[in-house]
């Protein structure tokens, strides 16, 4: 894990400070609330429905027991019992008071944790492959980068008044698990010809109304010049990026507009000035930061399959579990555990301050001190032993934590919706609740293997519904909440963004509609395919004739 | 039926104009609103208690009062009126 320097700790104490001075000023009227809007949001608050929340930056989705063990302190102390784990690797606190604010900045700060740039106008945290420096299929750990970017980004006055949010991911994987081509920038480690690692640098995807995939802007970028590159695309941006609409102010719009020649010409152009400037990155400085990354020192262990997969011969549910909740560890001996924060009726990404606890104590016991955060708001341990995993995995299930559904139709990305958020035009929270008390059959689940189901309530798209193999997004007719399905959606290395499937659909149909596109796969797969294969094989139709055919109708209606 | 809803400034919690102008936490307890010119000008008297630090974005909205029960006319005002559709904790998770 990163630690922070004296720099670090004096610029976010600094920082909490400020922000104290602030809200003293906005509760003696000294301060208007069109004045403070942007100086609270700034600092990751927001006011939403029914109180003041904040947003706490998780970087990179890598986060110490001790850090987990503050989050659960904040949801007792200053919260009700509860965070919510969002899909860039942030947490929330939905009941927030605005005088206590300053107190919690403070408390987060103690372990290295701020809330700083997790909203308003400017580069937020910094998101990344939550298996960074595990995974088997990895060419280098991300997170230095993702380290050096927070750093040159945090509270740089060129970057704090952009035209609009900028987001930005990376992974060191082929497998894309960090959804970098649906960022204002993306960038994916690979080789060149040389056999040198560098990036391939991806510019304007996004969600949202106006949903884009990123374009390649580079092919491949030197580590060396990552700051550089990075500054020339955000100061073509802050140039011509549009103040005056903000539906239009994202990158991709004007990536999309000028078009990806015409705005790389201009990055070239910025960048050839500026490319071996005092920004070109020390390597010093790499392998200083790098060495918090260090991998820990593992046992010499080797694989176990024989020992596991006697057990898993025995107890169904366990296989269940292994099959889709531990991953491969680059290291012999070792695995990687999803704690899957989607049982069965619970709202998606929520978990009690009692529950962080105990997460905190098993990552200590199991994962060497480490929990990671990831985009469809899951937990990760990273550092597991095979040997521990028999074990684990029954103290998961006490907590509700072992649904084996990782990756799964109930393994559902959701937004807070219109139950919290004062943008949601629906609910979400209920149709995910619906789904996952829906399918719960285990064997089905592993029957009907990878598949996503993305929820938003509003075409802000937080609940990543465009990219969902099934998305499923809340509007409002008339007063009434309706959903809008798209199919074929996907956030990984061969990103695609869903489409339509036909009329919105009331809540107490989705289920149905849903399960009647699961069984029409399951039909028409071919061995081998999972359902975005499938999908891109045979098209729509199908689904869409299966779905609105007059007797499906008459049985869901 | 209109009553006038918003959220307070120091803790951001809903809440709900009453007769005597001041704010409180129960819909039960807000001032009901009938006549168009009773709403504007209880606006009007919102909108001082936005420069007066004691809430923030106060508007109005529809609101009936089948059976002597208030319940707001909009789903976004129901839920912001009484809490999250789904509950307010999570509800099964953490045996701990």
């Amino acid at each position: 894990m990163y630690r922070y320097d004296e720099f670090d700790h004096k610029l976010v104490a600094e920082r909490a400070r400020q922000f104290r001075r602030q809200v003293k000023r906005r509760l003696s009227g000294e301060l208007t609330e069109h004045q403070f809007k942007p100086l609270r949001l700034m600092n990751g608050l927001y006011m939403q429905l029914h109180a003041y929340m904040l947003r706490v930056n998780v970087p990179y989705g890598s986060l110490s027991s001790r850090q987990l063990r503050k989050f659960a302190h904040i949801a007792r102390a200053y919260d009700r019992d509860f965070g919510h784990f969002t899909t860039r690797q942030n947490i929330q606190f939905n009941w927030i008071k605005l005088e206590e604010v300053p107190d919690i900045l403070e408390e987060l700060a103690e372990v290295e944790v701020t809330a700083i740039q997790s909203s308003g106008n400017c580069v937020r945290n910094i998101t990344s492959d939550h298996y960074a420096g595990r995974a088997r299929d990895e060419l280098a750990d991300p997170r230095v980068y993702c380290e050096l970017l927070r750093q040159y980004t945090i509270l740089n006055p060129e970057f704090s008044y952009l035209p609009r949010k900028f987001k930005i991911a990376l992974t060191g994987s082929p497998r894309d698990r960090a959804a970098v081509a649906l960022h204002d920038i993306g960038l994916r480690m690979h080789r060149n010809e040389a056999g040198e690692i560098g990036f391939e640098v991806l510019v304007g995807g996004g969600q949202g109304r106006t949903p884009f995939i990123a374009h390649t802007i580079r092919e491949w970028l030197a580590p060396e010049h990552l700051l550089s590159y990075v500054e020339s695309i955000l100061r073509v941006y802050n140039m011509y990026g549009r103040r005056d609409n903000m539906h239009k102010a994202r990158i991709k719009i004007i990536v999309n507009q000028m078009g990806i020649d015409r705005y790389r010409e201009l990055v070239e152009a910025d960048w050839e000035r500026i490319k071996d400037s005092v920004l070109k990155v020390p390597q010093a400085e790499v392998e200083r930061i790098n060495a918090y990354f260090a991998p820990p020192e593992y046992e010499c262990l080797a694989d176990i399959p024989d020992e596991l997969n006697d057990v898993r011969a025995r107890i169904s549910e366990f296989d269940h579990w292994m099959a889709a909740n531990v991953a491969e560890h680059r290291v012999p001996g070792y695995s990687i555990v999803n704690l899957s924060l989607k049982a069965p009726g619970l709202p998606p990404g929520d978990m009690t301050a009692d529950t962080m606890d105990a997460v905190a104590d098993l990552a200590d016991r199991y994962s060497l001190d480490e929990i990671r955060v990831n985009h469809r708001q899951n937990l990760s341990f990273v550092d597991v032993r095979q040997r521990d995993l028999f074990t684990l995995w029954k103290e998961l299930k006490l907590l509700d934590l072992a649904t084996p559904n990782i990756q799964s139709v109930s393994d559902i990305i959701c937004c807070p919706g219109l139950d919290y958020c004062n943008l949601a035009n629906s609910r979400s929270i209920p149709v995910a609740q619906d789904l996952s008390r829906h399918f719960v059959d285990v064997d089905h689940l592993a029957l009907v293997g990878d598949f996503t189901i993305n929820i938003s309530g509003c075409m802000n798209a937080c609940g990543h519904h465009h990219v969902g193999n099934i998305g499923i997004l809340g509007v409002n007719k008339r007063g009434k909440e309706y959903f809008q399905l798209t199919l074929g959606g996907s956030s990984d290395e061969n990103a695609s963004l869903g489409d339509r499937l036909g009329r919105a659909l009331p809540q107490d149909q989705v289920p149905a509609a849903v399960e009647t596109i699961v069984d029409t796969y399951l039909a028409v797969r071919l061995d081998g395919e999972r359902f975005l294969d499938t999908y891109r094989r045979v098209g729509i139709e199908p689904f869409r004739e299966a779905v609105y055919s007059p007797v499906q109708a008459r049985a869901v209606a | 039926m209109q009553m006038i809803i918003a959220n307070r400034l120091l803790d951001g919690r809903v809440v709900f104009m009453d007769d005597s102008g001041g704010w409180v936490n129960e819909i039960a307890d807000g001032s009901l609103l009938v006549s168009k010119q009773d709403a504007a000008e209880h606006l009007k008297a919102a909108q001082q208690a936005v420069e007066g630090n004691e809430v923030v974005d106060p508007y109005l909205i529809d609101v009936s009062a089948d059976g002597g029960r208030r319940r707001p006319v909009q789903v976004r005002e129901r839920i912001r009126a009484f809490g999250p559709s789904v509950g307010l904790v999570p509800q099964g998770q953490g045996g701990a």
